[in-house]
């Protein structure tokens, strides 16, 4: 971003609100690989892969664990059915999360709950290659090559950054192979993605 | 003091009277009026909740433009304006602190309002269960809403709670405050003070919602301000335009169709002074109809006003006939005639005096007064002020040119035989779709402006009602107790997907016998200790960490029961009045039920929740406030034509007694029955379903051309039939009738428009099947 369009943002974010932070207005990554991954991450139209996924709670004696199937249809419909232990489906369609368990289902709109959007989005834009969704909800920290490479997400809204730290997501080009969520209290859950399955 | 001096200082004091009167009077365009006076106790629901129920009172206003940050300040703005104004009861915009009042609410008193509730769930195994889907809602997407209550309430009964209130018909949320389902606009609701059937006072109430936008915009710079519009829906805001509407259109027609018979009577008479003298008995016949409706009503409807109009078309045939026949001895020749037509009128008139109908009473009575109002003054004041000798343009060339054209017309009296036939065989055709049959018809809202309203309701999830049961109780606790029932039976058809849900007062409030039962199955602490123990194994929790949850259940255990008044500062609090009302001596519970995606219900829907009634409670009923609506309309228009009959019956009798010849009444009410046959089949023909404005337009063609009938049965009595003066003036006054009425069919307010499109043509036909059905009339040349 040009040094010209940054002032122009951050005097648009001054005059319109103080709950944004100013960091929200420090530029994303000038690394070209990071430009050349967000078009890789585009280019791909689906995917379907195997997941595990771990949860260390700190009220729990210990960690939780599950494992399922992931789908995901760009750029926002994304799909995460757990199978073990316990099957579960949690649907994001269009902003609108829908989860299910068992006989219960449970709709609730992205914008009407902005903390959950940091666990939600941070998959699906990566996933798209959507850079501007992006940064408008977290503070991106690119490192490493195309090869081999860890965005590091921090909420970008006060209020949400009240309950997550960050989130890490590493992968190999266009393959992602995990996603850390750390929360303030110390909770943290790591998804960790298989190999490509059949779509 | 002469008798013609009384005559004129007796018109000039009833006329101040009146004048008074009038301006003192109550005016509405309320649909209410619209409601009958006498109806069956559902009925009697209906119109109370229409008229009085809150949702009588709903304003939902929108802000759009500029960006959600400022839409969502204006709106924090405006709700705090609001709400320290006396004419709103609750204004609630969805703000942070109205939903931490209700969900805290809802969190302290979980263990008395979750349905999941019971001796089951608190034992190991239910606990076990009940824990761990708590665990699994940790983990998921949603774990980070649940997790800071989760040591307080691991068996997610405050989740059980908002899954049953239904959230998906809570508006969306964005920047603090409630928005439509895109965002784009933001969303406050509104509930006015005073009655809704109080147009006045609601008008007063949206005045202060606008002044207060203002107002919340005025901290804005100029060009943000002007980027952000309001845009308010809601009874309130119907009742107002409504008015408006009438108002309007009222002053706008009449003048009009005054403008438009003063043009054509100033071409005929040539004289200025003659046409100021043909309006004095049309505006005293309008003072005399708004005072006698103003002492015989509470209030006046703004659609009788609108007949103001009508009633210029037939108060001013009088001085018509008064000027252009010109008659030497006026109250010997033509004076009787006319008498006994404003008698008929009158009599047509009457029969809709006892209309359970408010609009039809109204009318009757305006028409009454006016038109005796009229003919007196016509008969004993106007002839004082006329000069000795008028100067009104002769008119006996036109009256010669009119014989000669009747009886060039005649041979062609035959077909007339025609009509009746033709239209029985339009009206057989179309018998399917002769009546109109819903209230909506009688509506001067625009499609516009219902159309905003059905987006807003949809954005604020405040669907209109069309199904609705009604729980009849004695007390507000048996009432609640049967809702509870009803509830518990309606639940399992919204997981079913057969319904979209449904709103009950004992979801906010359950009756008392519930809360204890709920109360009761809560473990004392040491056994729900022991039970946790056991409850949590092969769960990765330890009992010591929920100490909070055993803290809780013991003070619930022994809280207080909730009343009305725990409610109090809540938005439940709201929706207790809504759900919870009198009716007639006792109360009922109102468990509104909505379609799937709040859509209409199925007929296999409508099957299912009659059949959860009879099992749940079987005094309660489905009511369809849309079908409801429509019978009482139904109703109405039989009464109309009902009444009508009844009128054109009081015509005949009167005409008989007058007349005292059957073959002379025939040939008086002949063309009138062929007029109102013909523009029934006209009016079906053009795709125009017959309303309640239809008949009463009928029962005006005859009121109005018994006039014209009555003259050429006086002609025919006559040798040499009318003069042709007679017969120039009836052309006249039928011309200044056709203008008024024709002027209201263009109206936009749909009572006025059926009835001018109605007299309109019906009043020219019964002219000229009057003028061919009386050939003897017709002068040599």
């Amino acid at each position: 971003m040009s040094v010209a369009r940054w002032r122009v943002s951050l005097r648009a974010l001054l005059a319109c609100t103080a709950l944004l932070p100013l960091q929200a207005a420090l530029p994303a990554p000038t690394d070209p690989a990071f430009a050349q991954l967000l078009q890789l991450l585009a280019a791909r139209r689906a995917g379907h892969v195997t997941f595990t996924e771990v949860q260390h709670l700190a009220m729990l004696e210990r960690p939780l664990e599950s494992s399922g199937e992931l789908y995901y249809t760009a750029p926002d419909h994304l799909e995460k059915r757990t199978l073990a232990p316990k099957p579960a489906t949690l649907l994001l369609d269009k902003g609108v999360l829908t989860a299910r368990t068992g006989a219960r289902t449970h709709v609730l709109s992205l914008r009407d709950y902005p903390q959950i959007v940091p666990f939600v989005e941070s998959i699906r834009a990566t996933l798209a290659g959507d850079g501007p969704a992006l940064e408008r909800y977290f503070h991106v920290d690119f490192s490493g090559s195309l090869e081999h490479w860890t965005l590091a997400l921090a909420p970008a809204d006060a209020s949400v950054a009240r309950s997550v730290q960050q989130i890490r997501i590493a992968g190999e080009r266009d393959v992602i192979h995990s996603v850390q969520i750390r929360q303030t209290d110390g909770d943290e859950s790591v998804l960790t993605l298989g190999p490509p399955l059949d779509p | 003091m002469t008798a013609a001096a009384r005559a004129a200082l007796l018109w000039a004091v009833l006329v101040l009277a009146a004048a008074a009167i009038a301006a003192h009077a109550r005016y509405t365009a309320d649909m209410s009026a619209f409601l009958p006076r006498r109806a069956s106790a559902t009925q009697r629901l209906l119109v109370q909740q229409l008229r009085e129920g809150p949702a009588a009172h709903l304003v939902i206003a929108a802000i759009e433009g500029a960006d959600a940050a400022t839409r969502a300040q204006v709106s924090g703005a405006l709700a705090a304006l609001l709400r320290s104004d006396a004419a709103f009861v609750s204004v609630n915009n969805g703000d942070a602190a109205q939903l931490e009042r209700d969900e805290a609410f809802l969190f302290e008193h979980r263990y008395l309002l979750s349905p999941q509730v019971s001796a089951e769930r608190f034992t190991a195994s239910g606990l076990h269960e009940a824990i761990g889907d708590s665990l699994d809602a940790l983990t998921s997407a949603e774990g980070v809403l649940l997790k800071p209550l989760f040591t307080r309430d691991p068996t997610g009964e405050l989740r059980a709670i908002i899954d049953s209130l239904d959230a998906g018909r809570m508006p969306h949320s964005n920047g603090g405050v409630w928005t439509s389902a895109d965002g784009a606009r933001a969303l406050l609701v509104a509930q006015t003070r005073a009655a809704g059937s109080d147009t006045d006072a609601q008008q007063a109430a949206l005045a202060v919602l606008r002044r207060s936008f203002a107002a919340a915009l005025a901290p804005l710079p100029p060009e943000r301000r002007a980027r952000l519009t309001l845009a308010i829906t809601g009874p309130p805001v119907f009742a107002v335009a409504a008015r408006a509407t009438i108002e309007q259109q009222v002053l706008r027609l009449s003048a009009l169709s005054a403008l438009l018979i003063a043009l054509l009577l100033l071409a005929l008479y040539r004289s200025a002074r003659a046409l100021v003298l043909t309006f004095v008995p049309v505006a005293s016949a309008a003072l005399a109809g708004v005072a006698a409706v103003a002492l015989g009503f509470p209030v006046v409807h703004g659609i009788t006003l609108g007949f103001g109009v009508t009633l210029i078309g037939e108060a001013v045939d009088y001085s018509i006939y008064l000027f252009i026949q010109n008659a030497a001895d006026f109250s010997r020749s033509v004076w009787p005639t006319i008498r006994l037509g404003m008698l008929t009128s009158v009599c047509g008139f009457a029969a809709l005096l006892p209309s359970a109908f408010q609009g039809l009473a109204q009318l009757g009575l305006y028409s009454i007064a006016g038109l005796l109002a009229a003919a007196l003054v016509t008969r004993f004041v106007l002839p004082q002020w006329l000069p000795r000798r008028l100067a009104v343009r002769d008119l006996s060339g036109l009256g010669v040119a009119l014989a000669k054209l009747l009886r060039r017309l005649r041979p062609l009296r035959f077909a007339l035989l025609a009509v009746p036939l033709l239209a029985a065989l339009v009206l057989y055709l179309h018998r399917d779709a002769l009546w109109s049959r819903e209230l909506t018809a009688l509506s001067p809202i625009p499609a516009a402006d219902q159309a905003l309203d059905e987006r807003l309701r949809a954005d604020a999830g405040a669907p209109d009602v069309r199904f609705m049961v009604v729980v009849p109780a004695a007390t507000p606790e048996d009432a609640l107790a049967a809702a509870g029932l009803v509830g518990a039976r309606l639940a399992p058809l919204v997981e079913a997907g057969v319904i979209g849900g449904f709103e009950s007062a004992a979801r906010y409030l359950p009756a008392r016998a519930v809360q204890r039962t709920r109360q009761a199955s809560l473990p004392p602490t040491a056994a729900l200790r022991e039970r946790l123990e056991a409850a949590l194994v092969g769960l990765p929790l330890s009992a010591a960490r929920l100490e909070p949850f055993v803290r809780e259940v013991e003070a619930a255990r022994t809280a207080a029961l909730l009343t009305p008044a725990t409610l109090a500062g809540t938005s439940f609090a709201h929706a207790l009045d809504t759900l919870l009302v009198r009716s007639g001596a006792g109360w009922a519970a109102l468990v509104p039920v909505a379609g799937v995606g709040f859509g209409e219900l199925s007929p296999a829907a409508l099957t299912a929740v009659r059949a959860a009634l009879a099992a749940a409670d079987p005094t309660a009923q489905l009511l369809d406030l849309k079908g409801e609506a429509d019978r009482l309309y139904s109703g109405y228009l039989l009464q109309a034509v009902q009444l009508s009959l009844a009128g054109l019956a009081a015509i005949v009798v009167l005409l008989l007694l007058a007349l005292r010849s059957l073959r002379r009444v025939a040939k008086v009410v002949a063309p009138l029955i062929l007029a109102v046959l013909a523009v029934a089949a006209l009016l079906v023909a053009s795709g125009h379903p017959l309303g309640i404005l239809h008949v009463v337009g009928m029962l005006l063609i005859v009121a109005v051309g018994s006039n014209y009938a009555l003259f050429f049965d006086r002609g025919s009595q006559a040798p040499g039939g009318p003069a042709p003066l007679t017969l120039a003036s009836l052309l006249v006054a039928n011309l200044a009738t056709v203008i008024a009425f024709g002027v209201l069919a263009f109206s936009s307010v749909p009572v006025l428009a059926d009835l001018g499109v109605t007299v309109a043509p019906g009043a020219f036909l019964a002219l000229l099947f009057a003028a061919l059905l009386t050939p003897a009339a017709v002068p040599e040349a």
